[in-house]
């Protein structure tokens, strides 16, 4: 049997354009403009679920977003709303939740033993005993609702937007759409919001004059400007109307999250039908008049034969009138404001047979609509920090204060004809752009040099709109039998009643326990049949028990969605081309991304050390520092004493925070009278020039140091090996290279390979002599380049991390992070000569004083460590333990095998008892096995007189 | 999120700036004593109520700043402005903790 209806004047499908598709495999056909629901309808299939826990078949109820039976998986994507999504050529929809098939599940039987599933039965069932956990959890993960993960999809584009706008309208309904055009019309940039695919809300399944109306609304909105997204939410208000919006709209990308600033949110998120609670209130066959009117005038799908409709409003009654026009026999109207009302359904597992009145009567049919009256979804008000009222006169919750950026308007605030919504829609907008205006001039006065724009703040009028009337309706909750309350999680009335008779007297506390409000309509159509039914419970009001809070997000996003593209930076310096011409492999350092190494970094480390090596070490943090007062901040931020570091000198120094843990190291060098160059780690760049800032800004203003971040501004090369004076000198006229005129530790500016104004240090983290030269850096690859060229002969070959990595450990040199961690205070490093208590001041000076003082307990020792079998490399991290105990002494902090001495090395952290050179000591390795290792005399491993470095 | 007013950018996300905790003074490292000292490190006081707080505008001008921040209404008071009368006495800040690198320095 085929249910589509003749042509519907409001239908939204185009019937030129067939589509094809399949359910659970087999073939249908649709058309454009249908939902995966209305077609699978047209083509008399019902049943689109089976519900969670007793799996009982389920057909549609809301025909909408938030309809809770009609989830479906597409493809890959599972958890598809199937009664939102639009159908798509070659569609292959299935089934989630049903097991073997969605005609015969197995697990129904749970509807018989389901006095066993009550409230909390996982809690109290499944807890004990707890070696059982796993076997319950595969079972349980088999019997969970939800769609299948494909693992292999693809992950699809996903962006974000940020947006400020003036005014945000959440919902696109008259009164929505009056407001967008009013606020636009009043100068102000507007988005508008709508969750739907059209806009117009209720009109579009109302009478041909509502969508001329809506059409009109639409065009208006349109010519004024109005920024208007479809199928999209504001899922979020925030501080300052910091408003999320998951838009699903914009071509090309799956899902965009869009953050905008709004200055005033207009909220007319419209109202949701609320379900009726009676027996057997979810049987296939059972809708809210919504879903008929929807299913009849947008899509022509007629959604029965024979009907019962239930009617408390004038919707239901208007429900009646479709179902007449679309040739639905309606067997009965049972009017709720006369005092009728229905008191259960019954049918074959898939379908509805027959409705019980409350006076006893039996009707048969397959179809039963309700109208039983209204959720406000108040969600944003909620997050807006409001706490809605309930008014028994009308029979749902209402707005009570809001802040002077959210306005609500529609069907939230009150009812009315289209021309009072459309009115209260207007006045709200116009209220809404007054109150942005002056927002607007606010924010752009607290500019400094933009004080008072725009002359002085425009006015605001007082709220003097004319509000909506509320209409009377009767308080219909819960018939005479039990009914599921919510059908995503299968609570029923029963269960909230159980509930409140083993003591959860709160609302939270029941939702929480029972699960109810909890699934994927997240309460819009729960939440006020939970209430009413624990007030009845326990003999209260539903004002008494009060409403749940709504949460962020109003509807789902996607993980997508929220990830979106990847804004973190990707660094590389100005070598980077080359070093990917040159086989290199590639390590994230931070932000950027180096070279590894070039093929095999323990053949660059024996041509360092034989020959000659160099090394891009440009992410080393560099700051300019000028000024006369330069010594003096640099006492401050070292350790160490600076006021007489004569010109053309650089000095090694030791950075320690306030609790005297060592922060950063690194090498400054006087360049001029008033002139530094500061090295910090490259990990550190950022972070140390921020404190450097701090200290100048807020603990010393008065001193005159200016500050310039230089890292990507210079390319900065390290030339390493006994052969790196005489490539140097190749490319160096104008500065005297030799041992005596350029010493250790010193600085010279100069030309290299004809770019003036290079800086060159003599300094030497590989142990061996070496330069490091700051080259600016566009002519940074021209420098690199003519030190390959030139020293062809001398054996030069580039180095990367890994090789400088073990270079380091050979000399002993820690590295901050890596040696140390955020409890490592600056003795431990053993460069106690560095910390000079005698200095006035110095950040962490108090600390350290106290951590130096002959009574404090003593701190672990940094130490070099060899074991015992020269091949063994214990991982960096592992544990040092006192012999044939378990009890911990220490940390392996850094490990390799060096090629230099052609045995392993290793870095690490140990209590003072176990500090001596020539202790022994037990490795605990990964595997659990145990190592004996040896303190070392010094920390160099390789080279301890230094011979090499001051050659 | 909040909107922080800079008194040189304006009014920012405060996503781009780094929050640098309660404003404290920072005692005299030569006459300190342990508790005072480990009270400015790590000792927030935390109200209910009117607070005054040290903020960095590190995505803007990059410059310290002190304002009041209401912290049940996240109100703030008039930031303010450099130079003028009704400015703030700038701060003093505790870097507590700031040594803790993950990532592993590198020279």
């Amino acid at each position: 049997m085929i249910r589509r209806l003749e042509p519907q004047s409001g239908e939204v499908i185009d019937r030129e354009s067939p589509l094809k598709f399949t359910w659970n495999s087999k073939k249908y056909v649709g058309y454009a403009g249908d939902t995966i629901v209305s077609a699978l309808l047209a083509n008399n299939r019902q049943v689109f679920s089976r519900s969670m826990k007793y799996h009982r078949p389920r057909g549609v109820l809301t025909a909408d977003y938030w309809d809770p039976n009609t989830t479906v998986q597409v493809g890959t994507e599972p958890n598809v709303r199937g009664a939102h999504r639009l159908l798509e050529a070659d569609m292959k929809v299935s089934a989630q939740n049903a097991w073997p098939s969605l005609d015969f599940d197995i697990k129904a039987a749970n509807g018989l033993f389901g006095r066993f599933l009550t409230a909390g039965f996982y809690y109290k069932t499944f807890i004990k005993p707890q070696r059982l956990w796993p076997l319950y959890e595969k079972v349980l993960a088999r019997f969970a609702p939800g769609g299948v993960v494909d693992l292999n999809t693809p992950h699809g584009y996903h962006d974000k937007r940020y947006a400020h706008p003036d005014v945000v309208v959440a919902g696109g309904g008259p009164a929505g759409l009056a407001a967008a055009i009013s606020a636009a019309k009043a100068g102000m940039s507007v988005m508008l919001v709508e969750q739907n695919h059209r806009l117009g809300g209720h009109l579009r399944w109302g009478t041909d004059q509502d969508r001329e109306t809506a059409d009109d609304l639409e065009e208006s909105a349109r010519d004024a400007g109005v920024e208007i997204l479809t199928d999209s939410a504001v899922t979020g208000r925030y501080d300052d109307n910091w408003i999320a919006i998951s838009q699903r709209d914009h071509p090309g990308v799956v899902e965009r999250l869009i953050k905008a600033r709004a200055k005033t949110l207009v909220v007319a998120a419209g109202l949701v039908e609320r379900p009726y609670v009676f027996s057997g209130n979810d049987l296939p066959g059972v809708m809210l008049s919504g879903a008929v009117r929807r299913l009849i005038n947008m899509y022509a799908v007629r959604p029965g034969n024979r009907a019962v409709v239930l009617t408390a409003n004038a919707e239901g009654d208007a429900a009646v009138a479709d179902l007449e026009r679309a040739g639905v026999e309606v067997a009965r109207v049972v009017d709720a404001r006369a005092g009728e009302t229905i008191s259960k359904a019954a049918g074959s597992s898939k379908q509805l047979g027959s409705v019980t009145l409350a006076d006893g009567s039996t009707v048969k049919a397959d179809l039963l609509v309700t109208a039983a009256g209204w959720t406000a979804p108040t969600s944003l008000l909620n997050m807006s920090g409001d706490r809605p009222s309930y008014d028994p006169a009308a029979a749902r919750f209402f707005p009570t204060a809001l802040p002077d950026n959210v306005i609500a308007t529609g069907g939230l605030v009150g009812d009315g004809s289209l021309d009072e919504l459309i009115a209260h829609g207007i006045s709200s907008g116009e209220l809404a752009a007054q109150r942005a205006a002056a927002v607007k001039h606010r924010l752009r006065s607290t500019v400094t040099r933009a004080q008072n724009p725009q002359g002085p703040e425009p006015p605001v009028q007082p709220d003097r709109r004319i509000g909506l009337s509320r209409a009377p309706h009767p308080e219909l909750y819960r018939s005479d039998t039990h009914g599921m309350v919510d059908f995503s999680e299968d609570v029923s009335s029963k269960d909230l009643v159980s509930a409140a008779a083993e003591g959860f007297d709160s609302v939270e506390l029941v939702k929480r326990f029972t699960t109810a409000t909890m699934g994927p309509s997240q309460g819009k159509l729960e939440t006020v049949n939970t209430v009413a039914v624990l007030a009845e419970a326990r003999g209260e009001t539903i004002e008494e028990v009060g409403t749940t809070v709504w949460r962020p997000p109003y509807a789902p996003i996607s993980l997508g969605a929220l990830a979106g593209r990847v804004f973190e930076p990707v660094r590389v310096s100005s070598l980077h081309e080359w070093h990917t011409a040159h086989n290199m492999t590639p390590i994230l350092a931070g932000q950027w991304i180096r070279p590894e190494h070039y093929g095999d970094p323990g053949a660059e480390v024996t041509n360092v050390r034989t020959n000659v090596g160099i090394i891009d070490v440009t992410p080393l943090g560099k700051l300019d520092l000028r000024g006369p007062d330069v010594p003096k901040l640099l006492n401050l931020l070292y350790t160490n004493k600076w006021s007489k570091l004569p010109v053309g000198r650089v000095r090694y120094g030791m950075m320690c925070a306030e609790d005297g843990v060592v922060l950063d190291d690194g090498v400054t060098g006087r360049l001029g009278e008033d002139h530094y160059l500061m090295t910090t780690t490259s990990s550190g760049a950022g972070q140390i020039w921020q404190w450097v800032e701090m200290w100048l800004q807020t603990e010393h203003p008065d001193w005159q140091v200016h500050v310039t971040p230089v890292t990507t501004g210079l390319t900065s090369i390290n030339i390493a090996g006994p052969k790196s004076r005489e490539l140097l000198m190749r490319l160096v006229d104008d500065v005297d290279l030799s041992a005596e005129a350029f010493e250790y530790m010193n600085v010279r500016t100069g030309t290299i390979a004809g770019v003036p104004d290079c800086f060159m240090w003599r300094i030497g983290f590989t142990g061996e002599l070496s330069f490091e030269v700051h080259v600016p850096a566009g002519f940074g690859l021209h420098v690199w380049e003519q030190l390959i060229e030139k020293g062809a002969d001398l054996g030069i070959g580039p180095f990367g991390l890994e090789a400088q990595r073990i270079m380091r450990l050979e000399k002993g040199h820690f590295i901050v992070g890596q040696d140390t961690d955020g409890l490592t205070k600056a003795p431990t490093t053993g460069l106690r000569a560095l910390i000079k208590l005698d200095k006035d001041d110095f950040a962490g000076k108090p600390e350290l004083e106290w951590a130096l003082a002959p009574e404090a307990p003593e701190l672990p020792v940094l130490v070099a460590i060899t074991p015992t079998d020269p091949r063994l490399v214990p991982d960096e991290a592992c544990q040092i333990l006192r012999e044939g105990t378990t009890e911990i002494v220490g940390r392996i902090t850094s490990s390799r095998f060096s090629p230099s001495l052609q045995r392993s090395i290793c870095l690490g952290q140990v209590t003072p008892e176990f500090a001596a050179a020539g202790t022994t000591l037990t490795v605990r390795l990964c595997d659990g096995s145990d190592a004996t290792a040896k303190v070392m005399e010094h920390h160099a491993h390789f080279d301890p007189e230094g011979v090499r470095l001051r050659g | 999120m909040l909107l922080v007013p800079c008194p040189h950018c304006g009014p920012r996300n405060s996503a781009d700036m780094s929050y640098r905790g309660e404003a404290s003074s920072r005692p005299d490292p030569a006459s300190t004593t342990p508790a005072q000292w480990r009270d400015y490190l790590y000792m927030e006081h935390n109200p209910a109520g009117w607070l005054r707080e040290n903020w960095y505008c590190s995505s803007g001008c990059r410059r310290f700043f002190t304002v009041e921040r209401h912290t049940v209404t996240s109100e703030f008071r008039e930031p303010p402005l450099p130079g003028s009368k009704t400015a703030l006495p700038l701060s003093k800040t505790a870097e507590a903790g700031a040594g803790t690198d993950q990532q592993g320095g590198e020279k």
